[in-house]
């Protein structure tokens, strides 16, 4: 229907249009065709003075109107440090072609006013002025050497790379069809080393896990950035090209499959400051469901974005994440809960190339963690029973023997005792229900002892230890199941 | 020499003109016996240049209904679009409470149609093509091109350009959709994108074919320029037209091929395993074996062209407007030489500022620094061409009609999209502006509305020489108006949102809260799109109508022009002039000289007057 109807208003325009071409021609040999002209010259005129006033108007207005949503202007102020040169760079430019623009159309519709054809008048013959070419060839070649050694300033600048004495932060940006992959290097502050061919979907960057850089390095969601820190982002593509745009940084970088480029800047304002500025301004004091008047203000849920600005398939338009400018401390709280994606994802899977071994930096980990157990346990005066399971401790089957792997942990528990000269633990052992229960018994009390023995060669004093079997008689899940048995057998520590 | 305009420009051809024994050679046309051979399969330019205009013509109308396609799902997404199921069948997809949408994969399809119809076969087939064609032989008094064969097979093969174009749009996968860029990895692999498969492999050939058309077209305008102009017609007497085709053509032969080369390449990844433009490439769940070829090479290969081509575009609009604005201001073009200066320092630069379009694309940011130096240096020619066009309005008594006000209308169009070029050419300010609508609103401004309104310019002017009538002069003055402010309504927002940081090529912008809240100005956007739609379509309608109705021309120089394509009989044959050809004693541009309104090309110079420009 809505085609038909279209099509009629098309024809019919073509219709009316005849018309007024029978018409007009009819009334143009009835005046002259000399007549004719000289009132077409004059209505022409008559427009092109008032197009040119409205225009004018017209571009004051809707300046005004938008002021507050362009770049550097409202509370639009450039986020990063080298985007307020730029905004500046971009006023001083729309200065000096704002006066060219005004100036060349007010000539043009003037003259195209005051020269329109009349009775009797002569068009004067002037095929050029030398002076005046020179006077308006040299201007703008002023102007531009002006513009090119401001914009080849500051473009040198925010383009130079990391120089060797320079603290920064750097980050990882994988553009995929169709989303951003983010990586942050972890406590090494280093991010390992990529090969496409590795890319599965268990390691959708191709991390390389041989190498330990690698290890530590997590998959954030979003990308966090602590304030006034010098940040290298490295951008690089898994497919095809993708753009790593961040607008209210002023950044913007292709990201290429096999050729890693980087931008560097330095975030100056973190997205509270942002907030609270956009606060000031009504259209920022809006509901954001316009429909639920109740709902936040829109400055409330701002963030700032990152998007995708290089054509890269039907999904382009959806490539989002959010940025947070955090203050350090914030930034370093975030920082550690993020979790390694290499322990997350890969650690103790049939791809991890350290299968039954033990990294240096998980050693670490586990440490931290540990320590900041026993201190929460220790201090937790609340509770009574104050016992906390040793989780990295292991046994060859049916056995009281120590694996190797065990020792760590043990020392992590001999360094504190060393440290807390006063603490006094008990260690228990624990198996799971299977088998007979008298021997059971009898091999976690022999599996303590050797616990209490390696201790007692770290130079434990004897008396601050005792230890334990309780058998299969303290099971901490009651369930019949492999997996209830494998948390049963365990080797735990007891606060005296 | 009381009044040169009653002159009877035949008598003094006859007895004046060069006689290059034409008639001795053809009585009758051998060349143009039937209906096929002189209208389709045709050798004369004149008709090749009207073969060429309605190709354009066509396909600037497709390219425009596209355009007002992708523009309804950006200024009313929430609408429904069933109604253009019956044409676009799949690619309007039906949810479940009955509401049709775009689907994304077709969106960008669109856009990247109407870039590649509209630079290829509109602005540069259609503008250089037509008027290339008509007006080198005509104003140069030539018989034809230097070679009318091969005229006559660059369009052909445009033509056939343009079916392989048509047929893309009709296949199962959709046609291209990687932008007209055709940036690889996107363009190459199939598992990208739908676009990327049998609509690439289209594409590319189309644009294979287009290459060698552009190719025998420039070939035959240089040497006809060189070799066939009329006796005393030296370089310094061509009117500006023929200086902005000749350099036109010449960049085109230069940067053409390695176009061409480019899409070779492109070929070769696509289908023989090559790895000129892949490298180290994880797609849809595999990793590829190619590794060390650049995307980035193709963008060097491909803007080699891609920068000359915008010049290819606007130089021939500027020609026109230089031609018509000096015709209907009855004065001489303002600084002919500073002109061709202009033109020639433009045409050099043309090719030294191609990777301005790579500022952001991962080149070495320490070579950036010689394309920013080079791309605004272009400023200073063009501003003195500008300076030029506004003083030849200057004391002026100008006539208004369609095809003056048209050429007013493209200066005001070349300023405003011409200084957003100092913006992005600067470096440092295209790192925020790179991608954006800001970019959309320059080159829609300077190099589609400009050349479109030369191309208008010219088509209002040279009509009568085409078809020996003339165009409603109140349709085409509404034509003019509403187009002007039609075309600034809906780029001049465009600026607002650029500057806001709203990316291009974006199917929807609301995934962002800082791109969401312009849906007023889209709106606005679509609907001024929507009218200025219309506007063409009446001029499409008005110029059909006039072909068969329109104004009969009766005098052989209805504009009072002094060049030679007015000193022809109004309905030409094959050969222009009947008799001996036209020879040249002066410049083209003596309007107004010595009280006379103006003096033909072929008055010889008179006792006592100086030669000046």
């Amino acid at each position: 229907m809505t085609v038909f109807i279209v099509f009629i208003c098309i024809v019919l325009l073509a219709v009316v249009l005849v018309q007024i071409g029978k018409v007009t021609e009819l009334a143009g040999k009835i005046k002259g065709e000399e007549e004719t002209q000289y009132q077409t010259n004059n209505w022409n005129s008559n427009l092109s003075l008032i197009f040119l006033v409205v225009f004018l108007v017209g571009i004051v207005v809707s300046v005004v109107y938008y002021k507050n949503d362009m770049l550097g202007y409202g509370p639009h102020i450039a986020a990063s440090a080298h985007g307020k040169s730029l905004d500046f760079l971009f006023n001083v430019t729309l200065f000096f072609t704002g006066i060219v623009f005004v100036l060349t159309h007010i000539a043009l519709f003037w003259f195209s006013y005051k020269y329109k054809g009349r009775r009797n008048q002569k068009a004067s013959f002037i095929s050029h002025d030398n002076k005046l070419e020179i006077i308006w060839t040299a201007i703008p070649a002023v102007v531009m050497t002006f513009l090119v050694v401001g914009g080849l300033d500051a473009w040198n600048d925010v383009m130079a790379d990391i120089s060797d004495k320079d603290e920064y932060l750097e980050i990882e940006a994988t553009g995929v069809q169709f989303n951003w992959l983010l990586r942050y290097p972890g406590l090494d502050g280093k991010l390992g080393t990529r090969d496409y061919k590795k890319i599965s979907s268990s390691n959708p960057l191709g991390q390389d896990w041989t190498d330990a850089k690698n290890l530590d390095d997590t998959h954030p969601s979003e990308i966090v950035l602590p304030v006034g820190k010098k940040v290298r982002v490295r951008i690089i593509a898994r497919d095809v090209l993708h753009n790593f745009f961040l607008p209210h940084f002023r950044l913007k970088m292709d990201a290429i499959p096999g050729i890693p480029t980087y931008f560097v800047f330095t975030p100056t304002t973190t997205t509270q400051e942002y907030r609270e500025r956009l606060s000031h301004y009504p259209n920022w004091q809006e509901p954001t469901d316009p429909k639920d008047p109740e709902s936040k203000p829109r400055w409330q849920t701002f963030d700032y974005e990152l998007a995708c600005a290089e054509l890269c398939g039907k999904g382009h338009f959806s490539m989002r994440r959010t940025v947070r400018v955090v203050s350090q401390e914030e930034y370093e709280q975030w920082l550690k809960e993020q979790k390694s994606y290499y322990i997350e994802n890969i650690r103790g899977k049939d791809e991890d190339p350290n299968l039954g071994k033990i990294s240096s930096a998980e050693l670490k980990l586990r440490k931290e963690e540990f320590m900041a157990e026993v201190t929460k346990v220790m201090s937790d005066t609340a509770s009574t029973e104050k016992v906390i399971k040793l989780a990295y401790i292991n046994f060859e089957t049916g056995s009281s023997k120590l694996t190797d792997d065990s020792k760590y942990q043990l020392d992590d528990l001999a360094e504190f005792m060393n440290k807390n000269t006063s603490a006094k633990v008990e260690l228990g052992g624990h198996t799971d229900n299977v088998g007979d229960a008298v021997a059971n018994m009898k091999l976690s009390g022999e599996r303590a002892k050797s616990v209490t023995a390696y201790l007692i060669s770290k130079g434990i004093g004897s008396t601050r230890l005792s230890s334990k079997g309780y058998g299969s008689s303290k099971p901490v899940d009651p369930a019949d199941t492999d997996a209830a048995r494998a948390k049963n057998r365990r080797t735990e520590i007891k606060f005296l | 020499m009381s009044n040169i305009t009653e002159i009877d420009q035949d008598k003094l051809i006859r007895e004046d003109g060069f006689n290059d024994h034409f008639h001795e050679h053809h009585d009758e046309d051998k060349y143009q016996m039937g209906f096929l051979t002189k209208y389709i399969f045709s050798m004369d330019h004149k008709i090749i240049a009207r073969q060429f205009l309605l190709t354009g013509m066509f396909w600037g109308f497709v390219g425009a209904l596209m355009s007002i396609i992708f523009r309804l799902q950006l200024g009313f997404p929430e609408s429904d679009m069933a109604w253009i199921r019956p044409f676009l069948g799949k690619w309007i997809v039906i949810n479940d409470s009955g509401i049709g949408t775009l689907a994304p994969e077709f969106y960008y399809a669109l856009v990247t149609m109407h870039g590649t119809i509209l630079v290829f076969f509109v602005l540069t087939a259609g503008l250089s093509g037509t008027f290339s064609n008509l007006l080198i032989p005509l104003q140069l008094g030539a018989r034809d091109m230097a070679s009318p064969f091969l005229n006559m097979l660059s369009y052909w093969f445009f033509f056939l350009s343009s079916v392989v174009m048509f047929i893309s749009l009709f296949i199962s996968t959709g046609p291209f959709s990687g932008g007209w860029t055709a940036y690889p990895p996107l363009s190459i692999l199939p598992q990208a994108s739908d676009g990327s498969k049998a609509g690439m492999t289209l594409w590319a050939l189309s644009l294979v074919l287009f290459v060698v058309s552009v190719l025998l077209g420039g070939i035959n305008y240089v040497t006809t320029v060189l070799n066939l102009r009329t006796k005393g017609m030296s370089m310094w007497k061509m009117p500006l037209t023929i200086w902005a085709f000749f350099v036109t053509a010449i960049i085109g032969i230069l940067s053409f091929p390695v176009l061409a080369s480019a899409f070779f390449l492109v070929i070769c990844d696509r289908s023989l395993g090559t790895s000129f433009f892949l490298s180290e490439i994880f797609i849809g769940g595999q990793a590829l074996d190619h590794v060390g070829g650049s995307p980035i090479l193709f963008q060097h290969l491909f803007w080699f062209l891609g920068h000359p081509e915008v010049y290819i575009i606007i130089l021939p609009a500027m020609g026109l407007v230089s031609e018509v604005l000096s015709v209907h201001s009855r004065k001489p073009i303002f600084g002919y030489k500073a002109m061709v200066f202009s033109i020639l320092a433009i045409a050099f630069l043309s090719f030294i500022v191609w990777a301005h379009h790579m500022f952001m694309s991962g080149v070495n940011p320490f070579i950036s620094n010689f394309f920013v130096i080079f791309t605004l240096i272009i400023a200073v020619p063009s501003a003195v061409k500008v300076f030029n066009w506004i003083s030849t309005l200057y004391k002026g008594n100008i006539r208004f009609n369609s095809a003056s006000l048209f050429a007013i209308g493209f200066v005001s169009m070349f300023i405003s999209g011409g200084l957003t070029g100092i913006f992005l050419g600067n470096s440092a300010l295209d790192i925020q502006l790179h991608d954006t609508y800001f970019v959309v609103a320059h080159f829609h401004i300077v190099m589609g509305v400009a050349a479109f309104f030369g191309m208008f310019a010219g088509i209002y002017h040279w009509f009568p020489k085409m078809w020996g009538r003339f165009m409603n002069e109140t349709i085409g003055q509404i034509h003019f108006w509403g187009t002007l402010i039609g075309a600034y309504a809906i780029f001049w927002p465009m600026h607002y949102l650029g500057m806001a940081g709203v990316p291009r090529r974006y199917y929807s912008f609301e995934n962002f809260e800082a791109f969401s809240h312009f849906d007023d100005m889209n709106k606005f956007i679509t609907i001024a799109a929507i009218i200025t739609f219309f506007l063409q379509v009446m001029f499409i309608i008005n110029f059909i109508y006039s072909i068969f109705k329109g104004k009969k021309q009766t005098t052989q120089n209805p504009w009072g022009a002094s060049t030679l394509e007015w000193t022809t009989p109004i309905h030409a044959g094959h050969g222009n002039w009947e008799g001996n050809l036209p020879v040249v004693h002066r410049w083209p541009y003596d309007y107004g000289k010595d009280g006379n309104e103006f003096i033909p090309q072929t008055l010889p110079q008179q006792p006592g007057e100086t030669e000046m420009h």
